[in-house]
C-alpha cells in the first residue's frame, strides 16, 4: 500500500501538469438528486396513503356491529356497552388512595399507568350519560350475555339492555312468547306506521301548507299592487278565503288521520331494561334498528352493516346529525358543486380567452394576471364575507325588493342560499380555471391558428372552431381542480348558506322545482358540525370519519367523471403530428 | 421581359461582380438582377420596394418583384434570408407578430394589400396557403376540406360535397380517401395530410397558392407526389413555393427568385438560374458553395 502511494507521489512530481480524472465526482452524478427526489415522492405518498388509510379504516368499520360487554365493577354495579376505545392513563393520588395494596403495587410496576376502556353505554335518557370510562382495576368480571340488545332509537340515541316485556295492544308478552322474528315483524309494522305518519305530516300536510302560503302571498301581492281597498283585492280575498277554508278542511282530515295512526301506534309498546335494572317503556315504532349484539352470525352482522350504510346514504339525519343519514348533505354538496362548475366554467374561460387572445399583452394585462393569481391566495373566509355582503345583502336584497316584495320582511334571496354559495365558490375557484385555460390556449400550436386564418377564417371563427376545442382538455383540467377545491371548501359556506339542518332540499316537487334561494346542507360543514359542535364529541367521531369518507368518495367520483370526459376529448387529438 | 424595366431600372448583369472573394459570398448590394419569364396573362402580385422590420431588426430590404399569373415561382435562398417572411407578407400572415413594421407596396390585381381599410380576411380568401408541416385540423377529412367554405357560412350539403370531391381530386387524394371522408384527418400519413392541406387550400378556388416549404417534413415518395401535384395544378393557379430543395425548385418552377440576407439577388427563369446564373452569389448558392 505504501509502495503505491510513493509511486504516485513520484509520478505526480515527475508530471506536474494536472491529469484528467476519469471517475465522476459524486456531486457530478445524478444519483444523490435522484435519491432526494424519490425520497420526497415517497414521503408524500406515505403521508397521503396514511391519511387515506386512516379515513378508510375508520370510515368502513364504524357501521360494523360490535359486541356488548357487560362489566361488573368493584362497587357492585354493572356497565353494559360497546367497547369504544382503550388507552393508558396515570391515575391521580385521590384514586390511588382508594385502592388495595395489591392494585397499587401493580400500578407502580407499570410505572404508574393504568389501562382503561371507554364503553358506549347508551341509555342517555335513563343514566344521563352515553359513554363511560372503566379502569382495568375496577373490573371484577366481564361477560357477553346473549340476551343483551343494541337498540337504535328515533330519539335519545342508543339503548343497551334487555327486553323486559312487550305490550301488543293490551296483550302482555315476554320475548320468549313472541319470539325474536315475531318482534322483528312487529317492529317493521310499527316502522311502517311511523313512516306513514311522517309522510302525512311532511308531504301531504306540507302540500296543504304550501298552497295556503301561496294564497296568502298572492293576496299580499294584490294588496301591494292594487291597494287593500281595490275591487281586485276584494275579489281575490273572497276566492282565497273560500279556497283556504277548503284547505283547512283537508288539513284537519289529514291531521285526524295522522292522529289516529299515532294513537294506534301508541298501543304497541316495549319495555326495555338496563343492565342495572331500570326500566324504560317506549313505543315499538321508536326503534329504528335492534339486534342481539352477542348473538349474531357473520351474515347477520353484514346485514346490519349494509342496512346502516343504506340508512346513512338515503335518510335524513336525526339526533342532532349524529345519527341517521346524510342524504340532504350529499344532495346539497353535489347540487352546489355542479352549480359552481356551471358558473365558473364560462366565466373563467371567457376571461382567459380575452386575456390571452384579444387583450394587448402589455403592463395592464400583466397586472390583471398577477391579481388573478393573487386572488387564489386570499383566505376563503374573506370570500364568504364578500359573498354575504355583496351577493346576499346587495344583490339578493335588490332581487327581493323587486320580485318578492310580498314576502318581506322575511328574505327570499336576501340571505344565504345555494345560489350565492355557488357564486362565492365560483369566485374563489375562478383563478384556477383562468390560469389553466390560459396555459391551454397558449399551448395550442401556432400552425393550427395559422392554418385556419389562411383559410380566410376570422379570429373568432378560429378560436371557436380550432383553438377552443383544442384547449378543451386543459380547460377540463382547470375545472377538475376547481371542482375538487370547491367541493371541499367549508369556511365561506358557513357564512353564506350552509345550515346544520335544512328542512327542505334545494330541488323538490314544488314549482319552480329548483329553489336556488334555499339554504342547504353540505358534507364539509356536516363534518365540522358533528365533530366539533355536537353534544357529545365521542358520539360524533365515527360519523366524522364516515362523512369524510363519503365526501372524498364524492369528489373522486365527480373528478373521475370529469377526467373521463377529458380523456375522450384528448383522444380526438391523439393522432396529431404535433 | 417587358416588366423588367417597369419594375426596376437597376437591372444589370454586372451587379455584385467581383465581390465573390475566396468563396465567401459578398454582402448584397441592394440591386437585383431580373430575367424572369413573363406570363401572357400578366402579373398577379406585384411587390414594390418592400421593406420589413421585426422590431428594430430589418428582415427584408427593398424587395421588388412580380409574380406571374399561372406560373410557378420558387423562392430559394439560405436559412434566414427572408423567403418565408416575404411569402407570409403576401397574405398578411405576419400580422400575428407584434412589433412588425413595413414599408413599400404589395398589390394583388392592382389593389394594395397593406392599404387602409383592406379586408384581411377577404384577402386571405384569395390566396390558399400550405405550410411547412402538415396542419390538418382535428376534424374529419371532409370537414377539413370544406373548412374554408364553412368559414364563409356555406352549409348547402350539395355545394360542400361537390367542393370536397373537386378539391380532393385536385390534390390527387380522392381515390385514397373517398371511403373514409368521415374519419379523423389525423389518422392519415404525413404525405396524405400535406395533400389534404393542399386540398383545403384550393377548396375555396383561390387565385394564388402560397406554399411554405411544403415538402420539408415529408419523405421522398410523398415529396414526389406533391411535386407531381404541383405540376398538375400548374396553369390553374399561380403558385409561389418556398423551398430549400434546389432540385425541387429546378423541377417544378418556371421562375426562381434567389434571396440572400433579406435582399432579392436574382429573379429569373429557372433554367437560367440553375445553368447560367447571372450573379456570382446565385452561382455560389446553386452550386452548393454555401447555404
Amino acid at each position: 500500500m505504501t509502495a503505491t502511494v510513493e509511486k504516485d507521489t513520484i509520478r505526480s512530481e515527475a508530471k506536474p501538469r494536472s491529469v484528467r480524472k476519469y471517475s465522476a465526482d459524486i456531486s457530478a452524478m445524478g444519483e444523490p438528486f435522484l435519491w432526494g427526489l424519490g425520497g420526497a415522492l415517497a414521503f408524500g405518498i406515505i403521508l397521503i396513503v396514511g391519511f387515506l388509510a386512516l379515513i378508510f379504516w375508520n370510515g368502513f368499520t364504524t357501521f360494523w356491529p360490535k359486541p356488548i360487554e357487560v362489566v361488573t365493577i368493584t362497587d357492585g354495579t354493572r356497565v353494559a356497552g360497546e367497547p369504544f376505545r382503550s388507552e393508558q392513563y396515570r391515575p391521580g393520588p385521590e384514586i390511588l388512595s382508594g385502592l388495595t395494596d395489591d392494585q397499587r403495587a401493580e400500578i407502580v410496576a407499570d410505572e404508574g399507568f393504568v389501562g382503561r376502556t371507554l364503553y358506549r353505554t347508551g341509555n342517555y335518557d335513563v343514566t344521563g350519560e352515553d359513554f363511560r370510562w372503566v379502569s382495568n382495576f375496577q373490573v371484577t368480571d366481564r361477560a357477553y350475555p346473549k340476551d343483551f340488545f343494541f337498540f337504535e332509537r328515533q330519539e335519545w340515541g342508543a339503548f343497551v339492555g334487555t327486553i323486559a316485556s312487550i305490550d301488543l295492544n293490551g296483550r302482555k308478552l315476554s320475548l320468549e312468547e313472541l319470539t325474536l322474528p315475531g318482534l322483528e315483524a312487529e317492529q317493521e309494522a310499527a316502522r311502517d306506521r311511523f313512516d306513514e305518519v311522517h309522510h302525512i305530516e311532511r308531504t301531504d300536510i306540507g302540500n296543504v301548507n304550501h298552497e295556503i302560503n301561496e294564497l296568502r302571498l298572492d293576496l299580499r301581492r294584490a294588496a301591494l299592487r292594487h291597494g287593500e281597498g281595490s275591487p281586485e283585492y276584494q275579489e281575490l280575498q273572497q276566492s282565497n278565503e273560500a279556497r283556504i277554508a277548503e284547505l283547512q278542511k283537508d288539513y284537519l282530515a289529514l291531521a285526524n288521520q295522522a292522529r289516529a295512526i299515532k294513537e294506534e301506534d301508541r298501543k304497541y309498546r316495549i319495555t326495555l331494561q338496563t343492565v342495572n335494572g331500570e326500566e324504560k317503556e317506549i313505543a315499538i315504532s321508536q326503534i329504528v334498528r335492534f339486534y342481539a349484539a352477542n348473538d349474531l352470525s357473520f351474515f347477520e352482522k353484514v346485514g346490519v352493516y349494509l342496512s346502516r350504510w343504506g340508512e346513512f346514504v338515503s335518510e335524513e339525519p336525526r339526533e342532532a346529525n349524529t345519527e341517521g343519514g346524510i342524504l340532504p348533505a350529499i344532495f346539497g354538496t353535489v347540487v352546489m358543486t355542479m352549480l359552481m362548475v356551471i358558473i365558473v366554467a364560462p366565466f373563467g374561460v371567457i376571461t382567459a380567452l380575452y386575456l390571452r387572445e384579444y387583450a394587448k399583452q402589455g403592463r395592464l394585462v400583466t397586472i390583471v394576471r398577477i391579481s388573478v393569481n393573487n386572488l387564489a391566495g386570499v383566505p376563503s373566509i374573506v370570500y364568504g364575507v364578500f359573498g354575504v355582503g355583496f351577493f346576499a345583502y346587495m344583490l339578493g336584497g335588490s332581487i327581493d325588493a323587486l320580485f318578492y316584495p310580498e314576502r318581506l320582511p322575511s328574505p327570499t334571496f336576501g340571505t344565504g342560499g345555494i345560489l350565492w354559495s355557488a357564486l362565492t365558490l365560483a369566485l374563489l375557484t375562478v383563478p384556477v380555471v383562468i390560469v389553466a385555460t390560459e396555459e391551454a390556449l397558449s399551448a395550442v400550436p401556432r400552425s393550427m391558428r395559422e392554418g385556419s386564418l389562411a383559410c380566410g377564417a376570422s379570429k373568432w371563427q378560429t378560436i371557436k372552431w380550432i383553438v377552443l376545442p383544442r384547449a378543451m382538455p386543459g380547460v377540463m383540467t382547470g375545472l377538475i381542480l376547481a371542482m375538487a377545491r370547491g367541493a371541499g371548501e367549508v369556511a365561506p359556506l358557513m357564512l353564506i348558506g350552509v345550515v346544520k339542518l335544512a328542512p327542505e332540499l334545494p330541488i323538490d316537487g314544488f314549482f319552480p322545482y329548483v329553489h336556488l334561494e334555499r339554504s342547504f346542507m353540505h358534507l364539509g360543514f356536516h363534518i365540522f358540525d358533528v365533530g366539533f359542535q355536537s353534544r357529545n364529541s365521542e358520539a360524533g367521531k365515527p360519523m366524522v370519519f364516515v362523512t369524510t369518507l363519503l365526501l372524498i368518495g364524492l369528489i373522486v367520483l365527480m373528478n373521475s367523471s370529469a377526467i373521463y370526459v377529458r380523456n375522450r376529448l384528448k383522444k380526438k387529438f391523439a393522432g396529431s403530428q404535433f | 421581359m417587358s416588366d423588367t424595366a417597369t419594375l426596376s431600372p437597376t437591372s444589370g448583369i454586372g451587379s455584385g461582380k467581383g465581390q465573390a472573394n475566396g468563396g465567401r459570398p459578398a454582402l448584397p448590394t441592394g440591386e437585383t438582377n431580373y430575367h424572369f419569364v413573363t406570363s401572357p396573362e400578366g402579373s398577379v402580385i406585384d411587390v414594390d420596394k418592400f421593406n420589413l422590420w421585426y422590431g428594430s431588426a430589418q428582415a427584408l430590404y427593398d424587395i421588388s418583384l412580380s409574380f406571374q399569373k399561372g406560373l410557378v415561382t420558387a423562392l430559394i435562398g439560405p436559412s434566414g434570408c427572408g423567403k418565408s417572411t416575404l411569402l407570409r407578407s403576401l397574405n398578411r400572415m405576419n400580422d400575428l407578430i407584434d412589433n412588425l413594421s413595413i414599408d413599400g407596396n404589395v398589390t394583388i390585381g392592382g389593389h394594395d394589400i397593406y392599404g387602409p381599410g383592406v379586408d384581411v380576411i377577404a384577402l386571405r380568401k384569395r390566396m390558399g396557403m400550405v405550410f411547412q408541416k402538415p396542419n390538418p385540423f382535428a376534424m374529419s377529412i371532409y370537414d377539413n376540406v370544406v373548412y374554408p367554405l364553412r368559414v364563409d357560412g356555406i352549409s348547402d350539403r350539395r355545394v360542400l360535397d361537390e367542393t370536397c370531391e373537386r378539391a380532393l381530386r385536385g390534390s390527387a387524394l380522392w381515390d385514397e380517401v373517398k371511403d373514409r371522408l368521415k374519419e379523423s384527418a389525423l389518422g392519415m400519413s404525413g404525405g396524405q395530410q400535406q395533400r389534404l392541406c393542399i386540398a383545403r387550400a384550393i377548396a375555396s378556388d383561390p387565385e394564388v397558392l402560397l406554399m411554405d416549404e411544403p415538402c420539408s417534413a415529408l419523405d421522398p415518395i410523398a415529396t414526389a407526389k406533391i411535386e407531381e401535384l404541383i405540376d398538375e395544378l400548374r396553369g390553374h393557379y399561380t403558385m409561389i413555393i418556398v423551398t430549400h430543395n434546389m432540385q425541387q425548385a429546378g423541377r417544378v418552377s418556371d421562375n426562381t427568385a434567389f434571396m440572400y440576407l433579406g435582399r432579392l439577388i436574382e429573379y429569373g427563369k429557372t433554367e437560367t438560374i440553375f445553368t447560367a446564373p447571372q450573379v456570382p452569389q446565385t452561382r455560389d448558392y446553386v452550386t452548393g458553395r454555401f447555404g
